[in-house]
């Protein structure tokens, strides 16, 4: 599955021209909490999650993130959508809930990332 | 001053020549960490990545070195009035060493627990305050140290092997 396939499943908005939508998608995690999202992540992953301050894009640096996708209709400020494009980091935006988006994705074949 | 040593199985011979070795690092890194400036806070454990990924260090390894000391210097962020991280980087292995203000922690054993927390509304906000800091460093590092108490600075150390 491509970020693509993921943009037109969740009818999400894609937050700077530029990102790469041609990337795959081996896996997903969902949370809104850092350290869950740091335990959680081997192998490069789909972030779903309601957090939107700058220390998300920074868990990039971190893990190796695929892409991240903002729930409930969430939209990081500018600066951060900003840091997200410095690092090449594809981020988009649904007005699905959390639970929605996992289930419509679970159920397109998307697996769970391995924890 | 109370204190906890976790040491990865097999790795205890090791880290005892480590730490009484006086051997120079062959890179030193230093940063800054204020207090509450989530801004910032991140940006060292950036750094380190990026530095130990120029000298060659192994993807998975890299990952737990980064994520280890991401969680730490967070934790400086969060709940200390400031403090310092210093890498020391050797052939064979990573040395960083946190070192903070205070106020302490007052129950090192507690803070250990998963899902223990102690952080404020501001932090938990940012979505920090899972209670798995600590937890996450250990689990990430071959030796984690901890030296605090209760209205004194904190020590926090670890030491990952590159193979």
């Amino acid at each position: 599955m491509t970020l693509r396939d993921i943009v037109a499943l969740l009818e999400a908005e894609v937050l700077y021209p530029e990102a790469d939508l041609e990337r795959e998608v081996p896996c997903a995690f969902a949370s809104d909490m850092i350290s869950d999202i740091l335990m959680c992540t081997k192998e490069p992953t789909l972030l779903l999650t309601g957090l939107t301050n700058n220390q998300v894009i920074r868990l990039s640096d971190m893990i190796d993130l695929t892409g991240i996708v903002f729930v409930r209709g969430k939209k990081p400020l500018q600066d951060v959508i900003e840091m997200a494009e410095e690092r090449g980091l594809p981020i988009i935006s649904t007005k699905f809930t959390l639970y929605r988006c996992s289930g419509i994705l679970f159920n397109a074949g998307l697996r769970s990332c391995k924890i | 001053m109370a204190e906890y040593w976790f040491i990865a199985d097999g790795f205890e011979e090791r880290v005892r020549e480590n730490l009484q070795s006086e051997l120079e690092a062959e890179v030193d890194l230093d940063f800054g960490i204020p207090e509450k400036d989530f801004n910032t806070a991140g940006k060292g454990s950036s750094e380190l990545k990026n530095l130990l990924k120029r000298l060659g260090v192994d993807s998975d390894i890299l990952r737990r070195i980064a994520v280890a000391s991401y969680e730490a210097e967070i934790n400086v962020a969060a709940h200390s009035q400031g403090g310092v991280m210093k890498s020391a980087v050797y052939d064979d292995h990573i040395h960083v060493r946190f070192v903070d203000e205070g106020p302490g922690i007052a129950d090192i054993e507690q803070a250990m627990v998963p899902g223990y927390s102690t952080a404020d509304d501001l932090v938990r906000e940012l979505g920090f305050g899972a209670g798995l800091g600590l937890p996450n460093i250990k689990k990430n590092s071959d030796a984690m140290h901890i030296v605090s108490e209760k209205g004194a600075s904190t020590l926090l150390e670890f030491i990952i092997y590159f193979s």
